[in-house]
């Protein structure tokens, strides 16, 4: 059984269908990674696992358990994390605040303050000063922190290279390993296709707000993704 | 002297007052961006409450009090959760206008029920009884005590916000309330939770205000102008400003009323204006822009 299974999936802002019946899967410890252009619906379909957009049809099943119509809390609760786009630290707390907040719901596991910064040592220094204080790879590293403070089983990171030079990148992908260490299946959106590829097991392509291609990396050609990404 | 000295410490004190009447509408506004118009009738609907408690059971003063703290912090959360939850989002207006219609519920609930005149709650010596210093300046027990009591209540709260989950969970979700929820916050339930401690607060004001002077049903408004000002005075989102802005404000109207009674409201009111013209975000401004 699939960790995460979602069946013809479909969300919507208003009455703009972003997400026309997504239906993906990932195994428990395994990295998939979601690629597409622009608007292709790659946060909506983020955001719909979380809880944060509604969805208007279709399943969403998490080790074994239907999710679909669970409040974003109660989502949390179950082993979804979301490290979302632009970090969206809390401003008004320091930097180990926000990683407390990101213990909220107390779920039992490994990660602790201390963990997060043994995993990235850059931050500890910074520990009484506002998140939104220090720079933008710090940054997202406390994001990653935040969200794993919450011991999930699946962890989705929006958007983790945005604004962020290659060097930086480079150190955050690197501390994935580490994360997938402890169980974690990961599930990254980019919109740098080779990161994406570098680090994932799968990847699915998304256009429109449609799956239009997934495979393992290994297994698809440079002209094939290009057709996926801008359908062309 | 002595009367000048006495004069300013009675305003210090009632400042207290205002501190207490304002700290709830702070908490509100700093983590739901709910501005509570009826907050000032919150405080006498808490008023009324100890004055049946005291009058139809026999209740003390500070028994009434016990009780409807906790009363009015139940009919917060419920309020919060059951009303206000659904009216919240990028529109400061709803929220504003479903307290507006609380703020006329609660006038017409206590016009039926109490009639129109002012009451007040009989404290015995304890509303009347001072504490000397050296012959010639005096201090009203009830007014060290609700200065006291603010003290105690805004240092209560600024340890809730600096130390406790609740609290980071407070400013969490007025930084970002789509983010908070993703951190398993159920944002419903804290604001709820938030909603009732404001209102807790505000029995206390209530209470004290009910020991002090004689208030009618339609009376809440005006505190809740005081309250504004004092907020707005000490700058949005800062407790201790807060406290500062109503004693600047009792300071005032004290002041205003031995220069000439009767014009102690209107120097209180000028002093807002001028604050307001000078420093539009108060005199410590922490609540930041969303």
């Amino acid at each position: 059984m699939s960790l995460l299974h979602t069946d013809h999936l479909q969300a919507f802002y208003g009455d703009f269908q972003a997400l026309y019946g997504i239906t993906l899967t990932v195994e428990e410890g395994e990295t998939v990674a979601l690629i597409g252009a622009n608007g292709a619906g790659k946060s909506t379909f983020l955001k719909a696992l979380t809880g944060l957009v509604k969805h208007g049809g279709g399943a969403v099943h998490f080790a074994g358990e239907s999710i679909g119509r669970l409040q974003a809390h109660q989502i949390l609760a179950r082993g979804i994390a979301l490290v979302p786009e632009g970090r969206r630290l809390f401003p008004s707390l320091s930097v180990e605040e926000n990683l407390l907040m990101g213990g909220y719901a107390k779920r039992p596991g490994p990660w602790t303050v201390k963990r997060v910064y043994a995993l990235f040592p850059a931050l500890e220094p910074h520990a009484k000063r506002p998140g939104t204080a220090l720079s933008g790879g710090q940054q997202q590293m406390v994001a990653i922190g935040r969200a794993l403070m919450s011991n999930p089983r699946l962890l989705l990171c929006d958007e983790l290279s945005l604004g962020l030079a290659p060097i930086i990148i480079r150190d955050i992908y690197a501390a994935l390993p580490a994360i997938k260490q402890e169980g974690t299946s990961v599930m990254v959106v980019e919109q740098d296709t080779s990161q994406a590829l570098k680090v994932s097991d799968r990847v699915y392509c998304f256009q429109e707000g449609r799956v239009s291609l997934t495979g393992r990396p290994a297994d698809l050609t440079r002209a094939q993704i290009a057709q996926a990404y801008f359908g062309v | 002297m002595a009367d000048w000295i006495n004069t300013i410490l009675q305003g210090i004190l009632t400042g207290g007052l205002y501190a207490l009447l304002a700290a709830g509408l702070s908490l509100a506004f700093g983590v739901m961006r709910v501005i509570n118009i009826a907050h000032g009738d919150f405080a006498v609907l808490a008023g009324f409450i100890a004055i049946a408690l005291n009058q139809w059971l026999g209740l003390t003063p500070v028994e009434s009090l016990l009780v409807a703290m906790p009363l009015m912090a139940a009919l917060g959360y419920v309020l919060q959760r059951f009303v206000l939850n659904r009216a919240l989002g990028n529109d400061v207006m709803r929220p504003l206008m479903i307290t507006f219609g609380f703020s006329i519920i609660i006038q017409n609930l206590l016009l039926q029920g109490f009639s129109a005149d002012s009451r007040s709650l009989y404290a015995g010596s304890f509303s009347t009884a001072s504490f000397q210093f050296g012959g010639q300046i005096a201090a009203g027990y009830l007014p060290l005590t609700m200065m006291l009591s603010a003290v105690v209540i805004l240092a209560g709260l600024q340890q809730i916000f600096s130390r406790t989950m609740l609290g980071r969970a407070f400013r969490a979700a007025s930084d970002d309330p789509e983010i908070v929820r993703l951190m398993g916050v159920d944002n419903r339930h804290v604001y709820g939770i938030a909603m009732g401690l404001a209102l807790a607060m505000v029995a206390v004001a209530g209470v004290f205000l009910v020991m002090q002077t004689t208030v009618a049903p339609t009376d809440g408004p005006v505190h809740l102008l005081y309250a504004f000002e004092s907020v707005i005075i000490g700058g949005l989102g800062s407790l201790w400003g807060t406290l500062l802005g109503g004693v600047i404000l009792g300071v005032a109207q004290a002041l205003g009323d031995k220069f000439d009674p009767g014009i102690g409201t209107l120097v209180g009111h000028l002093t807002f204006l001028f604050v307001l013209a000078v420093k539009p975000n108060g005199l410590f401004p922490k609540t930041k822009d969303r």
